[in-house]
């Protein structure tokens, strides 16, 4: 777990340099080597940790618009997710998706731009394994501020009427944009929201790892042994904007703070070497995944741009025959007057 | 049909974003029933700078942030504007309409219809479109059409600071619901640099301008180009790149619903040739209609017509593939020398 998290420290570090590249000083999002948005999750590893160690490659695990720790918690191809991110042909998906879109089926993981909007198709991915009387289950992220979105609600009552194999995972980092959580809801956390469709609802209250791993160990095996869904709800912290180049001065500095402090990382290491593990093999880990992060930033950079015409590729798995996107006969000429 | 006044040039030199901002503000002021509600227009402003301000001077009374739950908060803007009130809502990006569509399309746009006129709704839903910038496929969509398709709502794009301004007071004063689409590249914000032309002079006095007046924003003689929104500036750039060539006329609609056909076809009877840019779909949407209205009314005296548009492929994320699809000046420049060689 420690690797993972650090592994997804590391990389958002080194994304944000890359991201940044050309945008300096005067922030334009549209310059550098990185294409637009990028949303970064340095702060909420243990909730990618904690819960994707219990999954297989079977497990189906949607995330949100914050997709990385959790991408690489569910061993999604690091280097082809890279060139996803820098925009290349050889990404996961051939430079269409972007950072807020990876699709890797290999692992069975998707993401969505559009909040609380892949808890419906982790229901979908949950009822297909019961279906077919497989023990995968499917996890859903989302943030604190999408449990007032129905598609989120809608997907707790769906999920619990039949009871599917599916565990939603609430990464509550206090704010959604610039919208503190108690303007969001006004109960005390997200995890009630459980009470309203019978279906266990638990919170881990610190970002600890090892805590959410022994509360998602329960809810994992809940759904496998084919007893129906579980809310589980972590409490991360947000150490960055919203997305790079939000100023956040809607926040204030000492919240900021806070969350910098509160770290996951710190916590995590400090766990490990009261269980004996030395700090030479922690540093090791610590090598490993800089190496690994290395080495995918590399290779994708390395990788080509995809061709303008590929845009109109992969529209249908199966296009209509004669389709184009663009039919050249809308451009033909029309007659009917003097030219 | 209008024609750009240049009188204005006395007046202070305004944002597209600070613009809309102005008129909402004196609306907020002058009439105690127009409140905004949306996520992140109270302490954010709005994400691309929509309400920036509103809050310090209207307070979280007026300035409503609410949760993301667009399917609550649109429908909730509909209630308040049945009981009397002006709600401003605004979707973060259009791209999000499907979460609450249902309320937007089925009660927003026919509750007067359905109501016999019993009931009206005078809202405005405020949302941004466009692409330019590799936000990809889920934030990037321009969808004009889609909302001009569906009856009931008046459907606003602005292309420069000063209609922005005299657009947003209409819509506000409408009795019915208006979409009011802004493109962000065209805002003015700081990690957004917009292209020369949307910042304009702006009267500081209010005005509005009435929907379903095109702008003549660049009279010519050869080809009629028409369009709205970011590509109105690419457009009159394409115009600048064919001086001597080519002579454009730049109609910007500024309106989709109520639809200035008729600048379209005079125009269009003048030059015989009609070059339709719409940064939407291609198929089903803005081109088709423009040409069709075109045809019916005009159709001796056209000789020739392209359309320049997003085609019907989701828009991807890398650069040289957004930049294929998304319509370019050298697109617009190409689609003239076409029909006019």
């Amino acid at each position: 777990m420690y690797e993972w998290m650090v592994t997804a420290r590391n990389y958002e570090e080194r994304l944000q340099e890359e991201y940044l590249e050309g945008k300096q000083p005067a922030f334009d999002i549209s310059a550098g080597p990185i294409p637009g948005e990028l949303h970064l999750a340095a702060g909420q590893e243990a909730a990618a940790a904690g819960v994707c160690a219990h999954l297989r490659d079977a497990d189906t695990v949607t995330a949100p618009h914050r997709p990385h720790h959790v991408a690489i918690a569910k061993g999604v191809d690091l280097k082809r997710m890279t060139a996803e991110i820098f925009g290349r042909q050889t990404g996961l998906s051939k430079g269409k998706g972007g950072h807020m879109h990876l699709f890797d089926p290999d692992v069975n993981f998707a993401c969505s731009g559009i909040i609380a909007e892949g808890c419906p198709p982790a229901v979908g991915a949950a009822l297909a394994a019961k279906k077919r009387g497989e023990d995968s289950v499917a996890v859903a992220y989302l943030g604190e501020g999408a449990i007032s979105q129905g598609g989120f609600l809608e997907s707790l009552n769906l999920a619990s009427v039949h009871d599917l194999p599916v565990v939603f995972v609430i990464e509550d980092n206090d704010w959604a944009i610039s919208m503190p959580k108690d303007r969001v809801t006004d109960v005390e956390n997200g995890a009630q929201r459980a009470g309203g469709f019978d279906l266990p609802g638990r919170r881990v209250d610190q970002d600890d790892a090892v805590a959410v791993y022994e509360a998602a160990d329960e809810a994992v095996g809940r759904a496998r042994d084919g007893n129906g869904p579980t809310l589980l709800e972590v409490q991360v912290h947000r150490r960055m904007g919203h997305f790079m180049g939000d100023a956040q001065g809607y926040r204030p500095d000492t919240d900021e703070e806070q969350a910098k402090q509160r770290d996951s990382i710190t916590r995590m290491e400090t766990t490990l070497e009261s269980a004996g593990i030395d700090e030479s093999t922690i540093e090791e880990l610590r090598d490993r995944s800089h190496d690994r992060v290395e080495e995918a930033i590399e290779w994708a950079k390395d990788q080509p741009e995809p061709e303008p015409d590929e845009a109109y590729e992969d529209v249908f798995a199966d296009p209509p025959a004669g389709w184009t996107p663009a039919p050249e006969s809308t451009t033909a000429e029309q007659t009917g007057g003097d030219d | 049909m209008a024609e750009t006044e240049s009188e204005g040039a006395t007046d202070s030199e305004l944002t597209m974003s600070r613009a809309m901002v102005d008129a909402i503000a004196t609306e907020l002021r002058e009439n105690d029933d127009v409140f905004v509600m949306g996520e992140d227009v109270a302490d954010y402003g709005g994400i691309f700078d929509s309400t920036e301000g509103l809050l310090e001077e209207f307070g979280r009374e007026k300035i409503m942030d609410v949760p993301i739950s667009e399917t609550g908060f649109i429908g909730a803007a509909v209630g308040a504007a049945q009981a009397g009130m002006r709600p401003i809502a605004e979707l973060m990006f259009a791209d999000f309409f499907g979460v609450g569509m249902d309320q937007i399309y089925n009660q927003m746009a026919k509750n007067t219809y359905m109501s016999g006129a019993a009931v009206n709704v005078p809202m405005v839903l405020m949302t941004a479109v466009g692409g330019t910038y590799n936000d990809a496929a889920q934030h990037s969509q321009t969808l004009y059409g889609t909302f001009a398709h569906l009856p009931g709502m008046k459907v606003v794009v602005p292309s420069t600071a000063a209609d922005a301004k005299g657009l947003m007071h209409t819509a506000i004063r409408d009795d019915d619901p208006v979409v009011y689409m802004f493109h962000k590249r065209l805002m003015g914000i700081g990690w957004m640099p917009a292209p020369e032309g949307p910042k304009t002079p702006v009267p500081e006095d209010d005005y509005t301008i009435e929907f379903g007046e095109a702008d003549r924003k660049r009279e010519g003689e050869d080809v009629t180009v028409v369009t709205l929104g970011l590509h109105v500036h690419r457009a009159l750039e394409a115009a600048d790149e064919l001086a001597g060539e080519s002579d454009l006329e730049v109609i910007d609609l500024r309106t989709l619903v109520p639809l200035d056909t008729e600048a379209v076809l005079e125009s269009v009877r003048k030059t015989g040739r009609l070059v339709v840019v719409d940064e939407d779909y291609h198929s089903f949407g803005v081109s088709g209609e423009i040409v069709a209205r075109a045809t019916e009314g005009a159709l001796d005296d056209l000789s020739a017509v392209r359309r320049v548009t997003m085609p019907d492929a989701p828009i991807p994320y890398a650069r040289p593939l957004e930049q294929e699809v998304n319509p370019g000046t050298e697109d617009i420049v190409k689609a003239v020398r076409d029909i006019h060689d």
